[in-house]
């Protein structure tokens, strides 16, 4: 129990992020036109692409083989969720800008 | 009664740390501007490059600036190698990749993200500090976030890939009650492998690592088995929930390191694609839990009552009655998206207008393999942004339609979703094709939609069918229009 509630103190202000963090997306997701859930949908997947920071931080202090191997496998694999994410979804927006042109 | 713990949280100040902090900083407001972008159609390009330079900012910081115990990032040889093969790869795959595959590519780079943060769960797992295992035992925050990184990134990994799978129609839909169970029974393992790891009196995390390689495998088949019984129609819905997920095993990461921007992106995320997900199924007028329980195609087809006989239409009769017309609705659905047939869909929209006939594309929120698909597809193939319109806006005039042509689309037009209560789809909004004049039907075969019921449209009076792959049927039926 005195763990849980150090735990909490410790970090209050991770914990205020987190909470303020899920109120403003629900908030900034809300309204969205049903034709844009797909980009929106692709464009949130790149940004948790994010993951690839924490990659890189244990890459960046890995010595054993085995972590090497892993680091380098999670290096590659975050920075594909984050350079696919966002091409992709700008290959989607792309069409509707052309569609917009043409109006 | 009120013990004091000392905390010693000593703050060493360099230049550095702080330009990282601002980074931080930076990188999350972008990640926020972009998110909101995202969501008007006339920001949404602008949206993603601003959270894309956001990112790009956290990781050139986190390169040059990211300390951990005083010392800096090593290995950058081989971390500047694996952002470049990472780079190379994704970057080609996601440029290569046909418009139609696009919803099976977002759940393909879900899937590496939560491979990310499983793999850094995995190794940060023997590193806890000494200091806090000396203090707590394993039953601290650390050990905590490590876990649900673990096990959140690796169900989000291979829910993803079999997502991935179905969508790519490599792996098909497994239905059985028996699935269910086994399902509930691998959640309760895996929240029991939690409180094992946690409440062992291990003193060193690397003694546990047996019992977090079964974990790991656990949560591997439990991420396989949960979207197994899900139909294809819901992947969107599922894709949508799994993004979340990577979010919230990112959010991990954040806790474990301190870092804010893996937090307030991974939150961000979190909550938004919660949210995002939630407002699919309301399009589909679906409830998450529907869903997720895969309530679609247990509903056995409606008892065949009186049901009229299907008639077929020759070409030479659809491409007269087509040219003759004065309005024509043209209702795609994914059968056309899967036949590629989004172009010549066009070719033919384009001499109906030439001769005078008044074209239109009535889209569908959910036609195609994800909400918004079909305007992505309509508009690859150059089809002007005014001949698309909305459901609603399109369902008045239906009647003073001529001709509505369905292409490979079912549900979306099945007036059962208005007429039968008792139809699983009831309720769900439909482009209402059956009110036009005359119904052209283009179709593979007799088979049923992905809700697998019967759709009464055709075997109405008014309706005449046109079987055969949408692509050729289209390149045949102009043909005969130019012959007239």
């Amino acid at each position: 129990m005195e763990g849980a509630l150090e735990f909490i103190y410790i970090n209050r202000e991770m914990i205020f992020i987190v909470i303020l963090s899920i109120f403003l997306g629900v908030e900034v997701i809300s309204n969205v036109p049903a034709v844009l859930h797909t980009p929106l949908m692709s464009g949130a997947n790149a940004i948790h692409g994010v993951v690839l920071v924490g990659a890189i931080i244990v890459m960046g202090h890995a010595e054993a083989t085995l972590t090497m191997v892993l680091g380098f496998l999670a290096v590659v694999l975050g920075t594909l969720n984050v350079v696919g994410g966002f091409v992709v979804t700008d290959r989607m927006l792309e069409m509707f800008k052309k569609k917009q042109k043409k109006k | 009664m009120d013990k004091v713990i000392e905390i010693s949280e000593t703050i060493k100040f360099s230049i550095g740390g702080s330009i990282l902090e601002i980074s931080y900083i930076i990188a999350s407001v972008l990640f926020i501007f972009g998110l909101k972008m995202l969501s008007h159609p006339e920001t949404a390009r602008r949206g993603n490059i601003w959270a894309a330079v956001g990112m790009g900012i956290a990781v050139v910081a986190t390169i040059l600036f990211h300390k951990m115990a005083g010392e800096p990032i090593g290995n950058i040889g081989y971390i500047i190698g694996a952002i470049v093969l990472g780079t190379v790869i994704g970057w080609i795959i996601a440029v290569k990749v046909q418009m139609t595959a696009m919803p099976q590519l977002v759940s393909f780079f879900n899937g590496m993200g939560g491979a990310s943060a499983a793999l850094i769960a995995l190794m940060e797992f023997p590193h806890v500090e000494q200091e806090l295992i000396a203090q707590y035992g394993m039953a601290n925050g650390n050990v905590l976030v490590i876990l649900l990184g673990l096990m959140i990134g690796s169900v989000s990994f291979a829910g993803s890939m079999v997502a991935f799978g179905k969508l790519d129609g490599r792996i098909g839909d497994i239905k059985s009650t028996a699935l269910r169970v086994i399902n509930i029974i691998l959640l309760v393992l895996l929240i029991g492998f939690i409180v094992y790891i946690m409440s062992s009196g291990a003193t060193d995390p690397r003694e546990l690592m047996p019992a977090l390689y079964v974990m790991l495998a656990v949560a591997l088949i439990y991420g396989v088995l949960f979207v197994m019984p899900i139909g294809g129609a819901d992947m969107p819905v599922v894709i949508s929930l799994l993004n979340s997920f990577t979010g919230i095993a990112a959010a991990m990461g954040g806790f474990l390191y301190n870092n804010q921007a893996m937090l307030t992106g991974g939150i961000l995320v979190g909550s938004a694609g919660t949210i995002l997900t939630i407002l699919m199924c309301h399009a589909m007028n679906r409830s998450l839990f529907n869903v997720i329980v895969g309530a679609f195609g247990k509903a056995a087809a409606g008892a065949g009552d009186e049901r009229g006989a299907i008639r077929e239409v020759s070409l030479s009769d659809a491409a007269v009655l087509l040219n003759y017309s004065q309005r024509v609705v043209i209702i795609p659905g994914y059968g056309l998206a899967v036949a590629q047939a989004q172009h010549l869909a066009h070719e033919l929209d384009k001499m109906l207008t030439e001769s005078g006939v008044d074209v239109k594309y009535a889209i569908h929120p959910v036609a195609g393999r994800m909400p918004g698909h079909m305007n992505v597809l309509l508009a690859e193939a150059d089809v002007p942004y005014d001949k698309l319109v909305e459901m609603e806006d399109i369902n008045p005039d239906m009647p003073n339609t001529d001709v509505a042509v369905v292409i490979g689309a079912n549900d979306v037009v099945n007036p059962a979703a208005e007429e039968d209560p008792s139809s699983p789809i009831y309720g769900m909004p439909i482009v209402k094709a059956h009110e036009a004049k005359n119904i052209i039907v283009m179709k593979r075969g007799m088979g049923k939609g992905y809700a697998a019921i019967e759709n009464n449209l055709f075997y109405a009076d008014k309706t005449r069918m046109l079987f055969g792959n949408a692509k050729e049927s289209l390149q045949k039926l102009i043909e005969e229009i130019k012959t007239l």
